[in-house]
């Protein structure tokens, strides 16, 4: 074999090359979990949380108010999608990571799978759905057509939402601003080249 | 009755095909009005959350599921894993709960008592040399074969090496021995999960005690109503698979899958709509992943840079099967006279794999590719010429070659290129590139055409639109064929009631599409000629179609519209097939890329300052969506070049960075500039279709790690290149 000392894991823990030039012993002893690691690693399942009573909310959404029943702990998203069936926001990943669930609040961008729908009372909420009336639309949505900046679509609704939150807050940006603004939302596909296209061509006409 | 050909028409008197044609249902998709399957929302619809396995082997002890069923809200459990089963992996599914809503199913889920007996796992799946200790301790040869030791066994060891190839061509030692440069290297590429961010999963609803609607998110299908018919003792006759749009597949979504068949038992259990979507981390775990590869190599050339001699071992995990890079694909693109290679496949309990975008080529190439460009180093010779010199080993030589001098000028190769490590630094530049080749032929396919009395067409197909814009390609097809714009066309696909079509795997969709929307078009516009000929006195075998007119030589006979109006109350209907050897579609392309790149070697931080690819696919339907797809291919290889994988943690065997924080994805800045040629002469449209999606995603590794090698003048062996590989590798090759 050859000489493997550049090889390497990047994550962390990556200790059992040193375990492995023990004894065999030790290989069987460091494969097996401890039944007690495993019962913990298990018992985040059984960990008590007492759901609150459901209450009766109003929303506004797109315009219009609507009267939800939830409880306490449920997110935005779920109201959006489950309750009122705006499912232009997509749920990629509870961890605010991915921006698919990214919507308007109060005209800023939102993590809808980060905000709790009670926090949202009173506020002025719009989704993707909203930048189509008729057959008129956004023109951050006739730009992310014109310059094909979708493929499977689904993490488009949340990159145009960024799009047009951060267009309206730097409407002449530059490429490097717009490279940076839009940088919280993710694409699998890889349409990062339509959509930087579509941004720069909005920002050089003033982020209309 | 008007004979008329089916072959392409002149390049240069098409209105649509192969230019930059917008996506169909662009407006639908970016505004959120697109449904897929995660998105089905009927009423009394019930959510589900999974108890997953969250170890790496283990056998289940206890399973009490009877406190979960009486969480407010919780409606329904389906345990898939049950007590005494053994789980193979971190993730496995072990119980399904449905409830109200997302929160109730999760409280129930907290509700199953479940207890685990743990049992050996392997998950180090780049250390050949631990899994044949293993082996060593574990096992024993009985009748030539290598079984585990009883007592062993009783533990959960496996057997964890398989040997897989060992071919032998030609005489590689005497090559060797021969050669001017000779160059001894270890490459590897780390298993990356498909990362769909809609989850593998659907909504089922039966329509009757025997009969069921699946929203499945699939790349399938015309083909996965018999995966939920036969286990659920349905007709396939009375299940309906529906998939309007996909939230990304890459090869991982042809299957009902056991959490597919779940959903549908749960359904019929409560009497209501289930959807059952993965969560994040068990996408990630048990919804597919690429199989690793890691090599050790010999190589060869003589003075003039031709190589003369490959000989290589690699190994690797795509989990319990334990397979790994196919060796046929070894060295990649290239075929050496003086040709050793072995492959040995090691058992891991990490998640099962599933086709990815061009299964094999991608690792194959970034493991063998590299080796060359390290060769050209030790020859002193600039990489793109040792590239050269050795096309007639590969199958596409002369489009290699022309491909090569257009990157080289895109990229500006002569003027840039400075041997390897040359560069002052700190921030060293650097240029590298790759190779690449793909079959992309049709799949087996239908449509039914469908020509109204009013002059609108249908083009109907259980075909799918993963995102390559499928829906798009047809409506250009039929379009063109008629001499109408693409908006009187209607495409509809998705469902398993339409007329048969394959499955979006391998580039064979495009083929696959085209093809029978031709034929039938043709055959359609063959009626349609003869009935304007009756009608108005006219042969036949002059007639045209254009610009939403019927010509005779030239001159306008009546409108489209006039002419369908001839067909009589009830629409045209023609069935088109495919595929068929009419020169229609064909297979096989090259492609090259090359990448120029920035390297810090203070953080280890790459950088792409400029990444360019060439691709042929022969006749190019739509040129935007074609171009998307090599975009879209080089930012998925940027990603697997620089940034993601899947990080195991060996001692509880457990998958760690099962979310977009931890498993690192590209983001809109960190991807350069990119540049898309296709390479599409005359030569290359007189081949007809050929797919696309996969061949330009393979090359990327390769050419942005032999770059990073050329800017740093050491190579960070393993891909992806995280800033912690290259300081190591900096450390070593500093020595």
């Amino acid at each position: 074999m050859l000489d493997r000392k550049d090889k390497n894991r990047s994550g962390p823990s990556f200790n059992r090359r040193n375990f492995l030039k023990g004894s065999g012993a030790a290989v069987a002893a460091t494969a097996l979990a401890t039944s007690q690691e495993l019962a913990a690693a298990q018992n985040n399942n059984i960990s008590k949380i007492t759901s609150a009573e459901p209450t009766t909310i109003t929303l506004n959404v797109n315009g219009k108010d609507y009267d939800v029943t939830v409880e306490p702990r449920v997110t935005l998203l779920e109201v959006l999608r489950d309750d009122l069936n705006f499912t232009g926001c997509k749920e990629v990943d509870d961890r605010g990571a991915d921006g698919a669930d990214t919507v308007l609040v109060d005209g800023k961008a939102t993590l809808a799978g980060s905000r709790l729908a009670i926090e949202c009372v009173g506020k002025t909420i719009n989704t993707v759905e909203s930048l189509r009336n008729g057959d008129q639309v956004d023109p951050v949505v006739s730009g992310f057509v014109k310059h094909d900046a979708m493929q499977c679509g689904f993490c488009t609704p949340g990159f145009v939402m960024a799009t047009r939150a951060f267009l309206n807050e730097h409407p002449k940006a530059s490429l490097e601003e717009i490279r940076h603004g839009l940088g919280g939302n993710i694409c699998r596909c890889g349409t990062y080249a339509g959509i930087t296209a579509c941004a720069m061509e909005l920002a050089q006409k003033g982020g209309a | 009755m008007a004979e008329l050909s089916v072959a392409w028409g002149p390049r240069e008197e098409n209105k649509l095909i192969g230019t930059d044609v917008p996506r169909m249902e662009g407006v639908e998709k970016a505004t959120g009005h697109a449904k897929y399957s995660a998105d089905i929302n009927t009423k009394g619809t019930a959510y589900c959350k999974l108890l997953t396995c969250k170890t790496g082997h283990a056998r289940i002890a206890k399973l009490d599921v009877e406190e979960a069923k009486k969480v407010k809200g919780v409606l329904a459990v389906h345990v898939l894993q049950d007590v005494g089963d053994e789980l193979f992996y971190d993730g496995q599914i072990i119980a399904a709960v449905a409830a109200e809503r997302p929160d109730y199913a999760a409280d129930g889920i907290r509700a199953i008592k479940l207890e685990l007996e743990p049992l050996a796992h392997f998950v180090d799946e780049d250390d050949l040399k631990a899994a044949e200790a293993l082996d060593a301790e574990h096992t024993e040869i009985v009748d030539d074969e290598k079984v585990v030791k009883e007592e062993s066994a009783k533990l959960g060891h496996m057997v964890r090496v398989k040997p897989l190839a060992d071919d032998k061509n030609g005489d590689v030692d005497a090559a060797v021995a021969n050669a001017k440069a000779v160059h001894k290297g270890y490459y590897g590429i780390a298993t990356i999960s498909h990362m769909c961010l809609e989850p593998h999963g659907s909504h089922c609803e039966w329509t009757g005690d025997d009969s069921l609607l699946v929203h499945l998110s699939t790349q399938n299908v015309s083909g996965t109503a018999g995966q939920f018919a036969e286990p659920l003792g349905l007709d396939a006759a009375n299940v309906e698979i529906v998939c309007n749009y996909i939230g990304g597949g890459f090869g991982s979504k042809f299957a009902a899958g056991e959490w597919g068949l779940a959903c549908a038992e749960l359904a019929k259990e409560i009497k209501r709509p289930v959807k059952l979507m993965l969560d994040r981390a068990t996408e990630l775990k048990s919804a597919g992943i690429r199989p690793s590869g890691f090599v050790e190599v010999t190589i060869a050339a003589d003075e003039e840079g031709r190589i003369t001699a490959w000989d290589s071992h690699h190994w690797g995990s795509s989990g319990l099967n334990g397979g790994t890079i196919s060796p046929g694909v070894m060295p990649y693109v290239f075929t050496f006279e003086n040709l050793n290679r072995r492959a040995s496949g090691l058992v891991t309990n990490t998640g099962p794999q599933q086709a990815w975008r061009a299964p094999n080529h991608p690792q194959a190439c970034a493991i063998s590719q590299t080796a060359i460009a390290d060769l050209a180093d030790k020859l002193a010779m600039d990489s793109y010429d040792v590239f050269m010199k050795n096309l007639d080993q590969t199958p596409r030589a002369d489009v290699y070659a022309e491909e090569m001098k257009i990157g080289a000028k895109l990229i500006d190769w002569k003027a840039k290129w400075h041997p390897s490590g040359a560069d002052n630094g700190p921030v060293k530049q650097g240029l590298g590139m790759a190779l690449h080749t793909w079959g992309g032929r049709s799949h087996a396919a239908t449509c039914l055409l469908r020509v109204h009395p009013d002059g609108t067409v249908e083009s109907i197909a259980g075909s799918q639109d993963i995102g390559t814009g499928t829906r798009t390609a047809i409506a250009i097809v039929v379009a063109e064929t008629f001499g109408l714009p693409l908006s009187s066309v209607k495409v509809t696909i998705g469902s398993s009631k339409y007329p048969r079509s394959g499955p979006s795997g391998g580039s064979t969709t495009i083929g696959g599409v085209s093809g029978p929307n031709r034929r039938a078009a043709i055959s359609a516009l063959g009626k349609i000629f003869d009935l304007v000929a009756a009608k108005h006195n006219v042969d036949a075998g002059t007639l045209t179609a254009k610009d939403g007119k019927i010509l005779s030589g030239g001159n306008e006979v009546c409108s489209w519209k006039q002419a369908c109006g001839l067909i009589g109350a009830m629409p045209l209907e023609v069935m088109g097939e495919g595929p068929a050897d009419d020169g229609l579609t064909s297979d096989g392309v090259g492609g090259v890329q090359m990448a120029d790149v920035s390297v810090d070697t203070e953080t280890g931080k790459v950088r792409i300052n400029k990444f360019v690819a060439v691709q042929d696919c022969g006749l190019i339907v739509d040129l935007m969506t074609a171009k998307s797809q090599v975009y879209g291919a080089m930012i998925m290889g940027i990603a697997f070049a620089l940034s993601e994988e899947r990080i195991m943690d060996n001692k509880t065997g457990r998958y760690i960075n099962t979310d977009l924080e931890t498993y690192k994805l590209p983001r809109i800045g960190d991807i350069g500039e990119l540049v898309v040629e296709m390479y599409q002469p005359d030569s290359e449209y007189a081949r007809g279709v050929i797919g696309l999606g996969e061949p330009p995603v393979i090359a990327p590794g390769a050419a942005i790690s032999n770059a990073v090698a050329n800017a740093l003048g050491v190579r960070v062996p393993v891909l992806p290149l995280t800033p912690q590989r290259v300081l190591e590798a900096l450390k070593g090759g500093a020595a």
